[in-house]
C-alpha cells in the first residue's frame, strides 16, 4: 500500500525567532529549522505499516521554500522512498486551506491509501491540515491518534484517537487520514546507512502548474507579528520554607486573588 | 442586518455543555451583542443543558439532536453544520479548544472554503473586519490574523476569555432544524476511560499543578495529587518527568503536550525548558518552586521559591487546607 506522509519544515524550538522587516514573517537568519516533532510519529509510523506488511512505498511531502529539502532529507534517511517538494512562490503566503489543496492534489494524483499528518506543526500550531485534507478528498479521518492497526487486506484502519478523558476507537474504511499524536510511537534515529542512502533517493519538486495551475488566495491572513508584552516582575519569597509558605498562600489569596 | 455568532456547543457527553460555553457565549456577546446563536450537536441535550445555554446569554438555540452525532465523527458533523450554515449563514462560528472541535471546525472550515484560526487569545472588531490574536512559535510571538470572507472559524483557548455571567430566567428560543444526518464512514468500536483521578480535566481546570523533574520519580506525584485534592487543581507533569515514563503522555504540559492557561500554574521542581513555556505561558499568575535559583522558570513566575519541593508540598497542603476551612 502506498503510504503518504505530509510534514511542515520549522523552527526549532530553542531558536530565537525575531520579527521580520515586513512585521508579519519572521526573520530566517540564524534559525535552525528542523522537521516538526509530531510529524516524526507520523513518519514513523507510516515506515512501521510498511515494514510489518513487508511491502508498500511510504511518501513524504513538503510544501515550502528551497530549505525545505534538508526536512525531506532527513525523512528520507529514516526510511521514507521518496519524496516530493511543493515549491513555487505562489505557495509562499499559503494558509492552511491553500496548503491543503495543494496537498490533497498531490494525494490524488499519487492514489495514495493512507495519509498521515502530525498532530499541529509547532510553528503556527494551527492544527487544521489534516481535517482539510480528509474534507477536500471526502475521506474519514481521525485525530491525535494513539495506536493505529491496519486490517489484512488493507481495506480499513483501526485506530484510537485521544479525547478527554479517555480513547475512543473507530474503524476507518480506506483511504483515510490519520493525525499523529505524541505515544503514537518512538521515533527512529537515521542510521550512518540510511544518511547515505538518502542522497541517492528523489526529491521531486513540484509547481503549482503540475498541480493544475492556479492557486486560490488565501483565506486567512497575517497582518501582523508581535512580541509577547513583557510579565510584570516576579517575587522570589525569601525566609525559611514554613514562613515563605505563608507568605505564598496570603499573596495568593490576598494580592493575587487566585485562589 | 449582520449574520449571527454561532457558538458551537462541547458538552459532557451527557446532555450539558461544558463550563467553557459560558468563555465562548462570552466573548461571542461582547463582540455582537443580540445576535450570540448556540449551535449544539448531539445525540440527546438536557432541559437543564438547554436553560444554562439561555442564562449564559445566548438568544437562540439551534438544537440539532440526533442518534448520529454521537460519538463525534467530523465526516458527520460537518455535513449537517454545513447545510444549516448554508441556510443560517452565520457571520461568524466559534468554539472551545477541544480535542473533536479542532478537528471539526478545521473540516467546516474547508467545507465552507473559509479561513480558520485556531487556538485564538484575543478578537477584535476593526471595522467590517474580525482580527484574532493567536501564540505562534511556541508562544514566543502573539499573530494577529483576520479573514478574507465570513463566517469567522475560530477555536478559542480555555480560560482565557471572560466567562459570560449566568442570569437566572434569561431564556432562549431553542429551534430544532431538520438537517440530514448521514454520510458516516467512521464505525464506533470502543470508548477506553482513563483511570479518573478524581482531579480535573488539564485544559479545563482554573488551577493547575505541575511537576517536573526535580520530582524524582513517579511514587512522589502521590503528594501533588494530595494538595490537588485540597485546592480542586488538576495535576501535570514536564515532558522531561513524562520521558521519563514517571507520567502518562495525557498528563504532559508544554508544546508536544497539552497547552493549558488556568487562572492559577504551580510548577514544582519544572526547570521552564522553552517547550514547556509553550504549554502554559498565557496562565494568570504563575508559582514556580525550585531548589535551583538559575532555573529559567522564575524569570516568568510571578511567585517564587527556592527551596526544596518535598518540603514545600506538604506544607503549602498543610497553609491551603487551613485557609480553605475558613
Amino acid at each position: 500500500m502506498k503510504i503518504l506522509v505530509t510534514i511542515k519544515q520549522v523552527p526549532d524550538t530553542a531558536t530565537q525567532v525575531k520579527i521580520a522587516a515586513d512585521g508579519k514573517t519572521i526573520d530566517p537568519t540564524g534559525i535552525t529549522w528542523i522537521v516538526s516533532p509530531y510529524d516524526e510519529f507520523a513518519v514513523e509510523e507510516a515506515l512501521r505499516i510498511k515494514e510489518k506488511r513487508g511491502q508498500g512505498e511510504v511518501v513524504a511531502v513538503s510544501l515550502g521554500p528551497d530549505r525545505v529539502k534538508e526536512a525531506l532529507r532527513s525523512c528520507l534517511a529514516m526510511g521514507c522512498d521518496r519524496a516530493i517538494h511543493l515549491n513555487d512562490p505562489a505557495w509562499a503566503a499559503a494558509d492552511t486551506l491553500v496548503t491543503a489543496r495543494a496537498l490533497a492534489k498531490v494525494i490524488e494524483q499519487e492514489s495514495a491509501q493512507l495519509v498521515l499528518c502530525g498532530r499541529q506543526a509547532i510553528d503556527d500550531d494551527m492544527g487544521a491540515v489534516t481535517a482539510q485534507l480528509a474534507e477536500l478528498l471526502g475521506w474519514p479521518c481521525a485525530y491525535w491518534i494513539m495506536e493505529e492497526t491496519i486490517d489484512a487486506d488493507a481495506k480499513s484502519v483501526r485506530a484510537a484517537r485521544q479525547v478527554e478523558g479517555g480513547l475512543e476507537v473507530f474503524d476507518l474504511p480506506l483511504p483515510a487520514v490519520l493525525a499523529a499524536q505524541k505515544g503514537l510511537n518512538e521515533p527512529r534515529y537515521p542510521t550512518l546507512k540510511g544518511i547515505m542512502g538518502a542522497k541517492k533517493k528523489e526529491i521531486k519538486d513540484l509547481k503549482a502548474s503540475d498541480l493544475g495551475g492556479a492557486v486560490e488566495p488565501p483565506q486567512l491572513s497575517v497582518v501582523g507579528l508581535q512580541a509577547l508584552p513583557p510579565r510584570p516582575p516576579g517575587r522570589i519569597i525569601q525566609g525559611d520554607v514554613p514562613t515563605a509558605v505563608k507568605e505564598l498562600v496570603r499573596s495568593l489569596r490576598e494580592d493575587a486573588k487566585a485562589i | 442586518m449582520p449574520g449571527a455568532f454561532w457558538c458551537i456547543v462541547e458538552d459532557d457527553r451527557n446532555g450539558s455543555p461544558k463550563k467553557v460555553m459560558a468563555e465562548v457565549i462570552g466573548e461571542a456577546a461582547r463582540l455582537a451583542p443580540g445576535r450570540v446563536e448556540a449551535v449544539w450537536l448531539t445525540d440527546k441535550a438536557s432541559e437543564a443543558g438547554l436553560k444554562q445555554l439561555g442564562e449564559w446569554g445566548a438568544a437562540r438555540v439551534l438544537l440539532l439532536e440526533n442518534a448520529a452525532f454521537a460519538p463525534y465523527r467530523s465526516e458527520v458533523w460537518v455535513a449537517s453544520a454545513a447545510e444549516l450554515a448554508g441556510k443560517e449563514s452565520p457571520q461568524a462560528i466559534l468554539a472551545p479548544v477541544t480535542s473533536r472541535q479542532r478537528e471539526f471546525v478545521a473540516r467546516l472550515a474547508a467545507r465552507l472554503g473559509v479561513g480558520l484560526a485556531a487556538d485564538s487569545v484575543g478578537f477584535a472588531l476593526e471595522g467590517d473586519k474580525l482580527v484574532a490574536t493567536r501564540p505562534v512559535y511556541a508562544g514566543k510571538l502573539l499573530s494577529k490574523v483576520t479573514w478574507a470572507k465570513a463566517p469567522w472559524v475560530a477555536t478559542l483557548r480555555p480560560n482565557v476569555f471572560r466567562p459570560a455571567a449566568s442570569q437566572p430566567g434569561k431564556t432562549a428560543s431553542v429551534e430544532r432544524p431538520t438537517v440530514t444526518a448521514a454520510g458516516a464512514l467512521m464505525k464506533f468500536v470502543e470508548r477506553r476511560e482513563e483511570v479518573s483521578t478524581g482531579l480535573p480535566e488539564l485544559t479545563e481546570a482554573e488551577t493547575v499543578i505541575s511537576g517536573g523533574r526535580g520530582m524524582k520519580g513517579p511514587e512522589n506525584y502521590v503528594i501533588l495529587e494530595d494538595l490537588g485534592r485540597v485546592i480542586g487543581a488538576a495535576v501535570g507533569a514536564s515532558r522531561a518527568a513524562v520521558d521519563a515514563g514517571w507520567r502518562p503522555h495525557r498528563f504532559q504540559i508544554g508544546q508536544t503536550g497539552r497547552t493549558i492557561s488556568p487562572k492559577l500554574y504551580l510548577g514544582f521542581g519544572v526547570s521552564g525548558a522553552i517547550q514547556h513555556l509553550a504549554g502554559m505561558r498565557t496562565s494568570k499568575v504563575i508559582v514556580a518552586i525550585n531548589k535551583d535559583p538559575e532555573a529559567p522558570i522564575f524569570k516568568i513566575a510571578d511567585y517564587g521559591i527556592v527551596a526544596d519541593l518535598f518540603e514545600v508540598v506538604p506544607e503549602l497542603t498543610k497553609e491551603f487546607k487551613k485557609l480553605l476551612e475558613k
